[in-house]
């Protein structure tokens, strides 16, 4: 009986995503090339915004992304704790990355899609106050995995922390709204928010967010089957240390 | 066949070319990496089976 | 759980113990704010509470690593984990210890340095109240950084990258209650969050730091 735990196994990862792995790497490919040239060539300018608009196809689909990208993260550094099972532990550090360059793309298109907009490069809107801070969280979870050479006391203490950075990220979220607009709904400068995004815009944005998430689980295979190899080198170059 | 950025042109094209290439990054990155590691795993296997 | 306590508060008052430290930190980095933003009163004035808040929250990130690495370096950690006493419970009163020896001294010192910084006569009993009961939250989150790096070598850096983050809704309700009471604005809501932040992190984080110091002693 087939049981998606199957995977956990780490030769039936490899064998399975040695298949999938082209196939989700092209359709990534096509679904960004195809989304991004229909925003970018075909779509009108927005009245208000101008052609800045089309920053949107970047921007939406990589915030997106980093949000995901640690909630995968998350769910990942759970099975690890209560399974145990190594593909997990090892999906979360392939990940981390891959969530964190999403994050800057966010926070870049954001600055750039801003300074024309607002007149500054930056300026501490909540959301992306909130992406800064996701960032460092990605760092911080990345530095950890990095520092400890013991695998399993890695995958251990970086699944708690990640476990409870993702409390204090979602508190620090309710803060920064907090810290911005006090106890009034203001004006949002959020730039992606309460734009009725019209149909025109948004099927080339629904391809471009399936372009983006086939990349990152494209990315993510192939890191985690990265991982796994690492992972057994060291085993096997310390089994010979032994020896 | 390019639109018509208008004022806007050098927003919206850094805004393209910063994210692509930090995406390229990334892919060519993670492929090299993937490349590395394999190559030094056969190493060791070939070593392994070679005394085994 | 008071003989722990009592030993690392001892430990902490001998020579070479730290007391006092932080709170030389502390003064030293109000002392540099007008070095750096210019002595005009008025903007001191503006920025005396967010500033007294950044001294006594890095004065507190400091001391950190001394919770933990000192006991595991000379193998008391592995005597604490395995003693009846259950190790939520021994990493608590770790956090007690630091609170009491950094962030208390912290909270007494502060009206002192808003002097420095010409904090507004109605901010004071605010900043008190504020840092009083946000340190704790300082010294829990930062017991369970500790924790993550205590048998990495010369983890400092690393120790602050992880817990900065994690300070953030402690320092941004901390510093908004000593802003709005320096305004004589209404404090009500963020006080009931920072106490609210400081009752979740007692609570709940010392089964992260116990389950984070288990790991790392096996």
């Amino acid at each position: 009986m087939a049981s998606i735990w199957e995977y956990a196994n780490p030769r039936k990862f490899m064998s399975t995503t040695d298949v999938i792995l082209p196939w989700i790497a092209t359709l990534s490919g096509i679904a960004l090339v195809a989304g991004l040239a229909w925003g970018f060539f075909l779509t009108p300018d927005d009245y208000r915004q101008g052609s800045t608009v089309k920053i949107i196809y970047l921007h939406v689909p990589s915030a997106l992304m980093a949000i995901n990208g640690w909630l995968m993260m998350l769910v990942a550094s759970l099975i690890w704790l209560v399974r145990r099972h190594h593909v997990s532990a090892l999906a979360a550090r392939a990940a981390a990355p891959v969530g964190a360059v999403m994050t800057v793309i966010a926070l870049v298109t954001g600055a750039i899609w801003g300074q024309p907009m607002w007149g500054t490069w930056w300026a501490w809107d909540p959301r992306l106050t909130s992406f800064l801070i996701l960032f460092l969280f990605y760092l911080g979870y990345i530095a950890l995995w990095a520092a400890i050479e013991n695998d399993d006391t890695a995958a251990d203490l970086t699944s708690v922390l990640c476990l409870v950075g993702s409390v204090f990220a979602l508190l620090s979220r309710y803060a920064v709204n907090f810290w911005n607009q006090g106890l009034h709904q203001g004006a949002s400068l959020s730039l992606d928010k309460e734009e009725n995004v019209a149909d025109v815009f948004y099927v080339p944005l629904l391809v471009c967010i399936a372009g983006f998430v086939l990349l990152f689980l494209a990315l993510v295979l192939l890191r985690t089957r990265t991982e796994i190899r690492a992972r057994r080198m060291r085993a096997l170059m310390a089994r010979e240390r032994m020896a | 066949m390019m639109p018509d950025l208008g004022k806007y042109a050098g927003a919206v094209l850094s805004a393209y070319a910063v994210s692509l290439a930090i995406i390229a990054v990334l892919v060519l990155w993670s492929l090299w990496r993937a490349r590395r590691v394999k190559a030094a795993l056969e190493k060791v296997e070939a070593r392994r089976h070679g005394q085994g | 759980m008071k003989a722990l306590l009592l030993r690392d508060l001892k430990l902490a008052f001998r020579a070479g113990g730290g007391f006092g430290l932080g709170l030389a930190f502390f003064l030293i980095v109000v002392v540099l704010v007008p070095f750096a933003v210019g002595p005009e009163t008025g903007l001191l004035t503006r920025i005396a509470p967010g500033v007294l808040w950044i001294g006594a929250l890095l004065a507190c990130l400091l001391s950190l690593d001394r919770i933990l690495a000192l006991d595991w370096e000379d193998g008391s950690l592995d005597l604490i984990a395995t003693a009846p006493l259950p190790l939520e419970a021994a990493v608590s009163v770790k956090a007690l210890a630091h609170w009491l020896t950094t962030g208390l001294p912290l909270v007494v010192a502060a009206p002192m340095l808003g002097v420095f910084m010409s904090l507004k006569p109605e901010g004071y009993l605010w900043l008190v109240a504020s840092l009083a009961i946000g340190t704790p939250a300082l010294s829990v989150i930062g017991t369970f950084g500790a924790a993550l790096t205590v048998g990495i070598k010369r983890g400092g850096l690393l120790l602050s990258l992880l817990v900065l983050p994690l300070y953030v809704p402690v320092l941004i309700f901390g510093a908004e209650v000593a802003r709005r009471g320096a305004e004589g604005l209404a404090v009500g809501t963020p006080l009931a969050l920072l106490g609210a932040v400081t009752c979740g992190t007692i609570a709940l984080l010392p089964f992260a730091s116990a389950a984070v110091l288990r790991v790392n002693l096996r």
